[in-house]
């Protein structure tokens, strides 16, 4: 690191596409910080010539738009910025020599494997040696919730609120209602109320926050935003642009609360209602679904960052596109692709679990897992049919936030005894966090 | 101060409630939780993040960042401070650009370098790239 220092970072290469005859050891699909951390890592573990494609004309995804800090605290000890932490990420693989085409998009990926690539200068099929799909994530929108009203203007996703504001220098509007609670609402809703939108609540369905304790109590109770749990959005009002929705109390099940509805004079209104890894171009192709190297089923074509596991990070984005970038580098020089030797599932307190199978090559890895249980001193365990295989303590654990288990050579050999594996986890013996549920 | 202050520790996903008194915290269960929980009911802190308008640039703002912490109570002001600087492109991160915010003895740094014209960096999805 330590190549850009305060320098003008990273500029787009425009009309990349002159250049863009020649073998390809690795192509990395995203300039996020998992297709970064990727392209550095393969370059780093001896790949020849490793390119980077991207739609934007700048590396770093959504990074550039999430001006917060917090960022980069395992990585780099220091609490960066989005925006620092692109710059320094993409100042790295530029240092080390990977090459980016921006402003190309992937459209199509298919077996050998094989890229079609549009950009300035048209449409170019490339066949790399290995490529690292590394798209992200796409906000899940009010249509994918089937939210009911009108159509107006006024309703934006929380992540294209965040770059209106941060990158585009627009305020979306003057009074906002946040339906959902997870951590980039919550964020968005700080940085309304300090660009002067009054930012009337966060509405959460589920009876805990979405987001992490630290977003809970440093953008909403620092700023006196009303959060209300148990509550959602039922109905949003309007013509041409957005003039209130109704928001109601909610029992358990989802279902509205006689009475309870309330309408809300607004003329914005923000979803945070989760993310859905953006998997497109492998479909028809090959499932989400990653080994401990992060291969994907189809061969040499590689999958990292949010788009494999939604981390809570972007230091866990980045181990994990590293983790990519290595393999794919051996790969590419020739290393045979490996068989799947046994398959990863969520089991009982487990909602997710990645990698979800692991190779005949696999000497240790690391398990992301998101857990439905919460409290203190969990005990997670790897269970073949009705046999433990190997066993995991956890001091603090809730279902907001993911878990990384580490399984060396001595476990893993044990986790390999078996051609299926399912991961299990006992409800704590304290209730965690229990009373930031108030409200 | 007061007999006692309620702190929520942010530092995992325990969420400690902690009471912090004159001479020791209750409720937490680690050190790391009684130390931050000490600074919050002491003399709570943030880093503040915000835009700033940047004339001869692909973008119109440029984000930035206080150089340390500043105290909790006093974002929205330094908010409203920082947003009367009007910056010109070329910049560059690290650069600062404004010293001594309100005097607290913290400066205002550039957090994104910016070239200086209009061809480069402009995201895609933005009209005015076509």
């Amino acid at each position: 690191m330590g190549g850009h220092p305060g320098g003008p970072g990273i500029v787009a290469v425009r009309g990349a596409h002159a250049t863009m005859s020649g073998e390809v050891d690795v192509c990395v699909v995203g300039s996020g910080p998992a297709g970064l951390a990727a392209a550095a890592a393969a370059r780093r573990a001896g790949a020849g010539r490793v390119v980077v494609v991207d739609r934007e004309t700048s590396p770093g995804g959504i990074l550039p738009q999430c001006i917060h800090d917090g960022f980069g605290l395992e990585e780099f000890g220091e609490a960066f910025t989005g925006p620092e932490y692109a710059e320094r990420a993409a100042g790295d693989a530029a240092c080390v020599g990977v090459e980016f085409w921006q402003g190309t998009t992937a459209l199509a990926l298919g077996p050998g494997p094989e890229l079609v690539l549009v950009g300035g200068s048209g449409r170019q099929v490339l066949r790399p040696r290995t490529v690292v799909v590394a798209t992200g994530c796409r906000e899940r929108t009010r249509g994918n919730i089937l939210l009911p009203g009108t159509r107006p203007a006024g309703v934006f996703t929380a992540g294209t609120a965040q770059r209106l504001i941060n990158v585009m220098g627009v305020l979306p509007g003057r009074r906002a209602v946040v339906m959902g609670s997870g951590d980039v609402g919550l964020i968005v809703a700080r940085r309304l109320h300090l660009e002067g939108c009054e930012v009337e609540g966060v509405y959460e369905i589920l009876t805990r926050p979405g987001g992490l304790v630290r977003n809970v109590v440093q953008c909403l109770h620092d700023h006196g935003i009303p959060l209300h749990l148990g509550h959602t959005v039922v109905e949003v009002h309007g013509d041409r642009r957005l003039e209130g929705v109704t928001v109601a109390a909610v029992d358990a099940d989802g279902r509205v609360r006689q009475g309870t509805r309330r309408r809300v004079p607004c003329d914005t209104l923000i979803t945070s209602l989760g993310l859905i890894p953006e998997l497109e171009i492998l479909r028809g192709l090959t499932d989400g679904t990653v080994d401990e190297s992060m291969r994907t089923g189809l061969e040499r074509v590689f999958l990292c960052g949010n788009a494999a596991f939604v981390h809570d990070t972007v230091d866990c984005v980045t181990a994990c596109g590293r983790l990519a970038g290595r393999a794919a580098a051996r790969h590419a020089a020739g290393l045979r692709w490996p068989r799947r030797v046994a398959r990863v599932e969520a089991g009982e307190g487990v909602r997710q679990v990645v990698p979800g199978a692991l190779s005949e090559l696999a000497e240790a890895a690391r398990f992301h897992l998101r857990l439905d249980v919460e409290g203190f001193d969990v005990e997670v365990q790897a269970r073949a049919r009705d046999r433990p295989l190997a066993r995991w303590r956890l001091r603090a654990v809730s279902p907001t936030q993911a878990v990384a288990l580490t399984a060396g050579p001595a476990r893993l050999e044990r986790l390999r005894q078996d051609r299926t594996l399912a991961f299990v986890a006992r409800p704590g013996k304290e209730e965690a966090g229990g009373r930031i549920h108030r409200r | 101060m007061a007999e006692s202050i309620a702190v929520e520790c942010v530092l995992c996903p325990g969420g400690c409630r902690v009471r912090v008194l004159a001479d020791r915290t209750e409720g937490a269960r680690c050190r790391r939780g009684e130390a931050h929980a000490r600074q919050e009911a002491t003399d709570p802190r943030r880093t503040v993040t915000t835009t700033v308008a940047v004339e001869g640039s692909a973008l119109p703002v440029v984000p930035v960042r206080t150089s340390a912490p500043v105290p909790r109570d006093l974002q929205a002001a330094c908010v409203r401070e920082i947003s009367r600087l009007r910056l010109r492109a070329p910049l560059y991160r690290g650069q600062v650009v404004l010293v001594d915010l309100l005097g607290l003895g913290v400066d205002v740094v550039v957090t994104r370098s910016l070239p200086a014209g209009r061809e480069t960096l402009l995201p895609m999805s933005n009209p005015a790239s076509r």
